[in-house]
Formats: structure tokens, sequence, C-alpha cells
């Protein structure tokens, strides 16, 4: 601070307020490289816990990847046990999963968002209030007590399971069993579609009024505006919320776990399973090595995001 | 553009106001299923559980100490994720808004890094004597909250001027701390509130690293305790999800309602919206 006031005291033997200090903007003078680092310093101890927090834990990973249980020595075999065999059948299980479980739940909460962001009837702000609080809540809600509401309700005995069969839909004659594929990708969307609500909300409070004034000024139908203006803008949005939602569907755990007890091998309940001591002697690090893919696919994902996002601000905000 | 015409935005009306065909059928349509989706299980939950088993719950054998637990790690996480994250967001904010982008990025991480993948590098390379505590879980926690307090945060200072606020201050001799204190957190105090509700929201619905980590907190002693009582281990779950909503609601109510009283536009969790963009 003391620096940023000698900097810019406008005249010299002038008394320059505190207010002065920043009217006379000190980023708009000659940048040094000092001034500039000291700028940065701020956000420090942020990034500094970040590192510490998360990415060392993650450097912990690969190093441990790579790294014999007993001797401590360098080694391929734990990648190698995790690329192969039951475990790249856990990957496939679980980029499946995540892949049904992100795109319905993308298009269904996209629908949502626009459902309550263009209402604007009587109680229309109410409405949008416990739509998003709603959300906040339930993208969080996970876990063992989520897979005990759908046990409740989609258990082969359950409530909902018996209504539907009182009107002749027999679910688990269909093929349907909350414990498979389909459904646990049913349970996913219920944190799922709440989370792309709060994160697409955003990019629909993006979507300027004008520009729909406009192009129904030059006698667009709604169509026209969706598919040559709202949609093009858009996408990109849509396009990054889903890497998001399909990441989310990826780190999922306790559900699967509560719900399957094991019977599909997803990827994450595997390296649970590891933690909670299930190994073979020598494979201690087979679980790193499998968090480790799962590091690399999400980081696939992130630069996907990024450059998606990159994107979308061109026009957005 | 109906409900632009006639509410007091300062924005100017439209001159041609041609009515758009809404699609109220269609609307309904999806707001229907939405709740059918989202509060049948909630009642079928309900109907497992019985309506007796919610006011057994706080009399069951470990529910005290377990929740103690979990609202302990509950008030360190959100200390420590209020000093890290309200000083970078302001800064960054006032004088860093290149970094903006960076800043949503990182803090989006935690969303998609599955907690199983963070808890197996932590218990790896933290030290003995933090792995021993509950307080590395407090550490993590902070970690896996920031999507949703950057975003609360960012969205109640995207609400306000605040560099307009901050010179202001500074014009009449403020310095940082005082701007921050006096000026800046009073006038985010609703962002403030939600990101409060959604880490303890989390901290308290945690279970993948608490119970990997062997801590005992609320979720894992509702998952041990079901195997002897499932009924009160569904309600115990539902009563936690019903209380954070309607804490939740309750504060969008109320700071909705100020901001309406000082001109400003709706108050939602994440965002505040500038009354002409509602109804696009």
């Amino acid at each position: 601070m003391a620096a940023d006031l000698t900097e810019t005291v406008t005249a010299p033997g002038s008394h320059a307020g505190p207010g002065a200090r920043r009217f006379h903007n000190p980023l708009r003078t000659a940048p040094k490289p000092v001034r500039e680092a000291s700028r940065y310093a701020a956000v420090a101890p942020f990034l500094a816990y970040i590192v510490i927090f998360l990415l060392v834990p993650l450097a912990g990973i690969a190093y441990g990847a790579f790294q014999n249980p007993d001797t401590g020595a360098f080694t391929w075999s734990n990648v190698n046990t995790a690329v192969h065999g039951a475990f790249l059948h856990g990957y496939e299980q679980a980029l499946e999963l995540s892949l049904i479980a992100s795109v319905i739940p993308a298009v269904c909460g996209l629908l949502l968002a626009y459902a309550i962001f263009t209402d604007r009837g009587r109680g229309a702000a109410v409405l949008r209030q416990v739509v998003i609080t709603a959300s906040g809540v339930f993208a969080n809600f996970g876990g063992v007590p989520l897979a005990f509401l759908f046990i409740a309700s989609f258990g082969s005995s359950a409530l909902i399971t018996g209504w539907l069969s009182d009107i002749g839909l027999n679910l688990y004659n269909d093929g349907f069993s909350l414990y498979t594929m389909s459904g646990v990708a049913l349970v996913y969307m219920y944190f799922q579609i709440p989370l792309m609500v709060l994160i697409i909300l955003p990019a629909l409070e993006g979507l300027r009024p004008a520009w729909r004034e406009a192009a129904s000024n030059l006698g667009a139908s709604s169509w026209h505006y969706w598919r040559f203006v709202g949609g093009p803008v858009l996408l990109p949005s849509f396009l990054s919320c889903l890497m998001l939602l399909f990441g989310s569907a990826l780190a999922a755990y306790a559900t699967a776990e509560a719900l399957t007890t094991g019977t599909i091998p997803l990827t994450s309940i595997q390296i649970g399973s590891f933690l909670n001591g299930n190994v073979i002697a020598g494979q201690e690090n087979v679980g790193k090595a499998l968090a480790l893919g799962m590091v690399v696919i999400i980081g696939v994902l992130m630069i996907g995001y990024v450059l998606l996002q990159r994107r979308s601000a061109k026009w957005l905000r | 553009m109906a409900a632009v015409a006639t509410q007091t935005a300062p924005a100017p009306a439209p001159i041609v106001a041609r009515p758009r065909r809404s699609f109220p059928a269609w609307r309904w349509a999806i707001l229907l299923i939405a709740a059918v989706y989202f509060l049948l299980p909630l009642y079928a939950a309900i109907r497992f559980a019985g309506l007796h088993a919610f006011g057994s719950v706080v009399t069951q054998p470990g529910f005290g100490s377990a929740l103690w637990l979990s609202l302990r790690l509950g008030v360190v996480t959100w200390v420590i994720t209020m000093l890290l994250m309200v000083p970078t967001t302001v800064y960054v904010h006032l004088r860093l808004p290149r970094l903006r982008r960076l800043m949503e990025t990182i803090t989006i991480l935690p969303i998609v890094i599955p907690p199983v993948v963070l808890i197996i590098g932590v218990l790896q390379v933290m030290p003995l004597s933090l792995r021993s505590t509950p307080w590395l879980l407090a550490l993590e926690y902070v970690i896996l909250t920031m999507p949703f307090a950057y975003r609360a945060l960012d969205a109640g200072l995207r609400s306000i001027d605040v560099k307009t606020l901050t010179e202001a201050s500074g014009s009449l001799g403020a310095g940082w701390l005082t701007t921050l204190w006096r000026v800046i957190l009073p006038n985010i105090r609703t962002a403030l509130l939600s990101a409060t509700i959604l880490i303890l929201a989390l901290v308290l619905g945690e279970f993948t690293m608490a119970s990997l980590d062997l801590q005992t907190t609320f979720p894992v002693w509702i998952v041990l305790f079901d195997q002897e009582n499932a009924q009160i281990s569904v309600a115990a779950s539902i009563f936690a999800l019903v209380v954070t909503w309607l804490f939740l609601m309750l504060i969008t109510v109320v700071a909705t309602r100020q901001s309406r009283r000082t001109g400003g536009g709706e108050v939602t969790l994440f965002s505040v919206a500038p009354r002409e963009t509602i109804g696009n």
C-alpha cells in the first residue's frame, strides 16, 4: 500500500489523500515488474492453499502410482494392472455411466432452468427462489441418504414400483433395476439436474433481451432466434456445463457404492475398496494408479471446459 | 418484454412491445415432471421412515457426538474458507479482474475431482500428526466447498459496485481493513449467508472422505446406524435436507425483500439478476 501511495502522488509536495490514490489508478501508470508481482501477492495465500491441499495430494498420487509398494522403486506394474482386466472394465463402466448420467441431466437441467428463468407470471420470483435454493441443497445431496430415498421409492417392493405395477407397468419385469446402470443413472440425476440448473443459469442470464427484440424486429420467429442467435451463443456454455456434469458423475462414489455394493465395477468404487484395505499383496499402489487414471480423464475434461468457457465468454457478460 | 415495460427499471421500454407467445403448457409440464421426480422419492422415504422416527432421531446413541463432530468441522471449515476466500475474491474483483476467469476455473475443480481420489492422495502426503486428527478433514472440506463458496461470494460482489464503494470509503480516510470490514462485508451479507449455509450443507452431508478417513461424522453415523434402524437413519437424512433448504429459502426471501427496498434486483443463490434480464 505504501508503495502505491508514493507512486501516485500527483505533484511533488502535494499531499494526495487515500481517495486520490484510488482515483489515480496505479494500473494505468507504466508497469514495473516489482509492482506487478506485489499486486499478485494478495492472491498468494489462496493459491498456496490450493497447491498444498489440492495439487500436492494429486502429485502424491502420481508419485505413488509409479512406486513399488515394497521397495519404493520405480515401476510400471501398477499402471499396467490398472489399465487391464477388471480395472479396464471399471473405467469403461464408469465412463458409460457418466455419459448417460450427464447428457440426460444436462438437457433436463437446461429445460428446467429455462422454464424458471423465462417465467414471468404471478409468483414467478417465488418459484425461481424455490427452485434455485432447492438446487443448491439437492446438488450437495448424495451418498447413502440419496440411495435410501430411491430404495424407498424404486426398490423392487417399494412405493412407486408398487403404484406403477398397479397400473400394469412392472418396472422390474421390463428390465429396470435400481441396482444396475439404468437405476444408478436415474439416482444420479437427482443431484446432476440441480447442479446443471445452478451452473447454466448465469449463461441464460447472459442472453440479452435486446438480441431477441432485434431478431423479432427483423422478422425472426422463435425457431429462427434459437437456431441463429440463442442456440449458438448458448452452445459453448452448455457443452462446458456438460463436461462439468460428466466429471461430477465420474466423481460420485458413495451413492453408487451404497446402491450396488460393488455389483457394477466402477473405478471410484474400486479405488474405495483399495482404501478400505481389500488389497492383494503387492498391489497396494494399484489404487493410486487407478486414481491417476481418473485425474488424467478429469484433466482432459477440464481442458475442454476451459476452451469452451473462453469461447462462450466472447458473448456472455 | 411485457414485464420490462411494467417495471420501473431504468432501462427504456422497448418501442414496439410486441407480446411474444409464451408456452404455459410447455413450462408447466416441465415443472410438474421436475416436481414429481424430486418430491416423490422424498415422500416415499418419509412414508418409509414413519413420522414417529423423526422424533426419536435425537435420542439415539452416538447421535450427539457425531453431530457435534460434524458441527465443529463445519465451523472450522467455515472460518478457514471465509478468511481465505473473502479477501481473495474482493481483491480479485477490485484489482485483478483479469484473474476472475482463472479463479472460476480453479474453484470449479473440486466438483470434478473425485473425493475418493483426493483423499487417497491426502492420506499419502499429509504428515501423520495431521492425519490422526479430524481437522485434516476440515482442511480438505475447505477445498470441497470452494466451488459453492466462491460462486456465492462472486455473485454478491457483482451485485454491488465494489469499486465506487472502495473509492468512497478510501476518500473518507478508511484503510483496507476498515473498508473490507465496515463497507464491503455489510453489503454482501446475503452472499456471506448463502455461502455459510452451502458450506454447512456440504460439511454436514459429506460422506466419502469422512468414511475413508475413518471419522464418525454425522453422515457416517447415519450409515453405521442404518444397520440397526434404517427408518431412523432415513428420517435423519431427510431432516437435514429439509432444514438446509428452509434456511436457504429464508435467506433469499429476506435478501430479495431488502434488495427491492433499495431498488436492486432479485436475489438468488449464485446470481443477482438485473431486472431487465429476467423474463427474457
